[in-house]
């Protein structure tokens, strides 16, 4: 035990630089699959057929291809296309694109909750499209949408570690390259494993809150 | 000023509109009665083009009801609607779902807005409700928000879709009293409703559908009382004589 928090001491700066890098990553792909995901969840409901096929196309391939894969296509196939993106970057888009399939069926399953009344009420004070969508469906979609968006969130935190694969320093590959140097693997993947379980704690119980909401009403 | 000539609706394979003509005029109070499943509110709904119809045509002072056309707006903004299950914004307050046609729609000012919403729910009895939430209020406190809402919009003429059916029978009187006043101040209404007394009492003419079709028509005391077609009898007699 000892040896453990001499390590922990020792070893915590370097693993707190990937901690850094898995929240930068972590949050831009958030951000990225929600936009995305509404994107492809707002076609899929437009009630126009080419669009709505079209996203459904493209959430089921992006959902029949592993992550891993997808990052080495971003990382180790483009540049040969001629586009060249940095580890970060590749990491970033690809987790992304990946979760953008999830988050859009996770959307969409929320705009389709809401009482077609709703909507009927929505169309006959003449609300279009575009307004029904942001006065009347969104915010009611939100209250359902959030505990499973919540989910997603403690699972792009755990997954931002395939980012490792194609070299992004973050906590896993941080930790993974001391243990490689040092040897003291127990150390070092316990402290590993400490720290991304304090982070997904708080995420845990903002999804507790998300549900307690959503089941209030 | 609201007009259908020789309208038909089809859903799939059954046709439940068979060519209905009739039309409304300003001011008057039509209401149409007649079993479950007749087309009562198939009618209603594609007045304001909720439904698109097959054949016909549906006018509102010349302006054709076409609900894939851009006009639809207009025609909604001057034909309000008052759903049986309310359909009030549960996320928003009595005030705000009674100003948000006006405001987001046809974007007028806001404090003119605000303050003839207030007007409004002064007026259906409900001024200190403003700032609750829709589930807070009771069934016949929500309709008289909804009505509130269709008249915000200053709309040329209301349409009422049996707003009194999903309602506990005590709670009727309120929102039929709401309804009443709104005819003496002369707005033209196209009401779908079972209830019988306030048709002869308030209504100018009453339509009988059956079917998919106009079986009679006429103002509402001869109608009611003295029904001429032998459909006509026999829905009046199951509904004022359950038992």
């Amino acid at each position: 035990m000892r040896g453990f928090w001499h390590d922990a001491v020792e070893f915590f700066p370097i693993l707190m630089s990937g901690v850094a890098l898995t929240i930068v990553v972590t949050i831009g792909s958030l951000l990225l699959s929600t936009v995305l995901g509404l994107i492809w969840a707002m076609m899929r409901v437009s009630g126009i057929k080419v669009l709505s096929m079209l996203s459904a196309s493209l959430i089921n391939v992006i959902r029949g291809i592993p992550i891993i894969v997808l990052l080495f296509y971003l990382y180790f196939v483009m540049p040969d296309l001629g586009v060249t993106l940095s580890a970060l970057q590749a990491a970033i888009l690809g987790l992304g694109i990946a979760y953008s399939a999830y988050q859009a069926e996770n959307f969409r399953a929320g705009i389709e909750a809401i009482d077609k009344g709703q909507i009927e009420a929505a169309q006959s004070i003449g609300m279009g499209w575009w307004v029904t969508m942001r006065r009347v469906v969104l915010p009611q979609a939100v209250r359902i949408v959030l505990p499973p968006y919540g989910n997603v969130m403690i699972m792009m935190l755990k997954d931002s570690s395939q980012a490792s694969t194609i070299t992004v320093a973050e906590l896993a590959l941080q930790g993974k390259l001391i243990a490689s140097s040092t040897f003291k693997n127990t150390n070092v993947f316990t402290m590993v494993a400490l720290m991304y379980l304090t982070m997904s704690i708080p995420l845990i119980l903002l999804v507790r809150h998300f549900e307690k909401r959503a089941g209030k009403k | 000023m609201i007009e259908l000539t020789d309208v038909h609706k089809s859903f799939g394979q059954n046709e439940v509109l068979k060519g209905i003509t009739a039309n409304v005029e300003k001011g008057e109070v039509v209401c149409i009665i007649g079993p479950s499943g007749s087309g009562k509110s198939t009618i209603l709904r594609c007045i304001n083009g909720l439904e698109s119809y097959d054949r016909g045509e549906i006018n509102i002072e010349g302006l054709k009801v076409d609900r894939d056309a851009a006009s639809i707006v207009k025609v909604r903004t001057q034909v309000s609607m008052v759903f049986q299950r309310f359909n009030l914004f549960p996320h928003r307050t009595v005030l705000e779902n009674v100003v948000e046609g006006p405001l987001f729609v046809k974007r007028e000012p806001r404090v003119q807005v605000l303050e003839r919403g207030r007007a409004l729910l002064a007026q259906v009895g409900l001024a200190e409700k403003a700032d609750a939430h829709p589930p807070q209020l009771s069934g016949g406190q929500q309709q008289r928000v909804a009505i509130a809402r269709a008249l915000a919009m200053q709309p040329k003429a209301i349409l009422f879709d049996e707003p009194t059916s999903a309602l506990d029978p005590e709670l009727v009187g309120d929102v039929l009293g709401v309804m009443r006043k709104l005819a003496d101040d002369g707005m033209t209404m196209v009401v779908v409703t079972h209830e019988m007394g306030f048709a002869r009492d308030v209504a100018d003419r009453v339509l009988f559908i059956d079917g998919g079709v106009i079986v009679e028509q006429g103002p509402a005391k001869t109608l009611l009382n003295q029904p001429q077609h032998s459909r006509t009898q026999d829905f009046l007699r199951r509904v004022l004589h359950p038992l």
